[in-house]
C-alpha cells in the first residue's frame, strides 16, 4: 500500500479541524483502511486528547524528527480500532522544532504501512501551517459558517495553491440549517460560491460532539448522531464514493424517526 | 423594525445576506493583496502615464478594486485645448 497523506487544515482556530481528522481518522479505520493520524500542533497538542489517547503517549514527533526514538515507538494504536494509530505533538516545544523537510521525510517513511496519513494542521500561517502543508498529496479546508472563518479559508486556498497542491476540498463545519433558514447564517450555497472550491462534507453543529470530546470517545463511532453520519460519510467521499450529502434539517429528520417508528409498531 | 414598518418600507437585508455581501468585499481587497499605500502609488503612475497623452483632472481621480476582481479607473478629463467643453445640442 502507498497512503496517501492528506492534511486538514483552515487557517482560523477552532473551527474544528482536530474533531475532524479524529473522525476521518476513525471513518476510514472502520472502513477497513489502516490510517495514521499526525498532530503537527507542537506545542499546543489536542489530537490524542479528543481521540482519547493522551495517557498512552511516550514519545512524540519532534522525538522521531531529532532521533530520539523510532518512528514505531512513537506511534500509538488506537484503543478500539486496530488499523488506526495516533502519532502526538510533542507539548513542551514549539513548531521551530520541526522543518518541513523532516515532515516530508517523516511521511516518506510511513507511506508503505498505512493506506492514509492524516496531518492535522496548526492554525494560522506560520512554520506550522506550512510543515502540516508541506508532505500533502491532498488538502481539506475546514471552515464554519461565519465571517472570519470564510475569510481565512480564503487565505489558506491562495497558499495552498502558491505551494502548487492540488485545488483543496472544502469541509464546512457547525452548520445551524435552522438560522440558515432564517437569513442569519451563510448557506451552503453562499461559502461555496465565496470560495470557489469543490465541497467535500458538511457537519452539522452538534452537542454530541462536545460530548464526545469530553468522553474522549470520537462522534464518528456514533450509529445515532448526525454529525457522526457526516463524518462518515466524508470518508466514504475520501474513498471515492459518490455519497448524497445528508439532509441536515431536523424537522425532516423528526419526521423520518416517527415515520419509522410508526411502521415498526 | 415593526412588521408594519417593515411592509412600509425597504425590506432588511437578512444578516446572512450582510455577511456575504461583506466577505465578497472583502475578499476582493484581501486577494489582491494590494495595501492602500501601493493603491495610490498605483494611481500616481497612471495619472502620469495619462498624463502624457490627455489632460487629466487629477484630483478627480478613482482607482478601485471591484467585484469580479476588476481594477476600476475613473479618471475625468480636463477640456482640450482653451474652449470649455461643448454643450450638448439643444432639443
Amino acid at each position: 500500500m502507498s497512503a496517501q497523506v492528506i492534511t486538514i487544515t483552515s487557517g482560523k482556530g477552532g473551527v474544528g479541524k482536530t474533531t475532524t481528522v479524529a473522525n476521518l481518522g476513525c471513518s476510514l479505520a472502520l472502513l477497513g483502511r489502516r490510517v495514521v493520524c499526525v498532530d503537527t500542533d507542537i506545542g499546543l497538542r489536542n489530537l490524542d486528547v479528543v481521540m482519547g489517547l493522551e495517557n498512552r503517549i511516550v514519545y512524540d514527533l519532534v522525538d522521531v524528527v531529532e532521533g530520539h526514538c523510532r518512528l514505531r515507538q512513537a506511534l500509538i494504536k488506537d484503543k478500539r480500532l486496530s488499523e488506526l494509530y495516533l502519532l502526538p505533538a510533542a507539548q513542551t516545544r514549539d513548531k521551530t522544532a520541526v522543518s518541513a523537510e523532516d515532515m516530508v521525510t517523516l511521511c516518506n517513511q510511513m507511506r508503505n504501512d498505512f493506506d492514509y496519513i492524516l496531518i492535522d494542521s496548526p492554525a494560522g500561517i506560520e512554520q506550522g501551517f506550512r510543515n502540516a502543508l508541506a508532505p500533502a498529496d491532498r488538502v481539506i479546508i475546514v471552515t464554519t459558517p461565519e465571517v472570519s472563518a470564510v475569510r481565512d479559508a480564503d487565505r489558506i486556498i491562495g497558499l495552498t495553491e502558491a505551494a502548487e497542491k492540488d485545488p483543496p476540498q472544502l469541509i464546512i463545519n457547525r452548520i445551524r440549517p435552522q438560522m440558515i433558514d432564517r437569513g442569519d447564517m451563510l448557506s451552503t450555497a453562499d461559502i461555496i460560491e465565496i470560495l470557489a472550491i469543490d465541497l467535500i462534507g458538511i457537519v452539522p453543529d452538534a452537542e454530541e460532539i462536545i460530548i464526545s470530546t469530553n468522553r474522549g470517545v470520537p462522534v464518528a463511532f456514533e450509529n445515532n448522531s448526525l454529525a457522526g453520519a457526516a463524518f462518515r460519510n466524508i470518508a466514504r467521499r475520501i474513498e471515492g464514493e459518490d455519497v448524497p450529502f445528508l439532509e441536515l434539517r431536523d424537522s425532516s429528520g423528526l419526521l423520518k424517526r416517527l415515520v419509522k417508528f410508526l411502521k415498526q409498531t | 423594525m415593526n412588521f408594519l414598518q417593515k411592509l412600509m418600507g425597504r425590506p432588511q437585508p437578512s444578516s446572512g445576506q450582510m455577511a456575504k455581501e461583506r466577505l465578497k468585499l472583502v475578499l476582493v481587497h484581501d486577494r489582491v493583496k494590494m495595501s492602500p499605500q501601493m493603491l495610490q502609488i498605483l494611481k500616481d503612475e497612471l495619472i502620469a502615464v495619462i498624463s502624457r497623452h490627455l489632460d487629466v483632472d487629477q484630483a478627480g481621480v478613482q482607482i478601485t478594486i471591484s467585484e469580479g476582481n476588476r481594477l476600476v479607473a475613473d479618471i475625468p478629463l480636463r477640456p482640450q485645448g482653451s474652449r470649455s467643453a461643448r454643450q450638448p445640442a439643444q432639443k
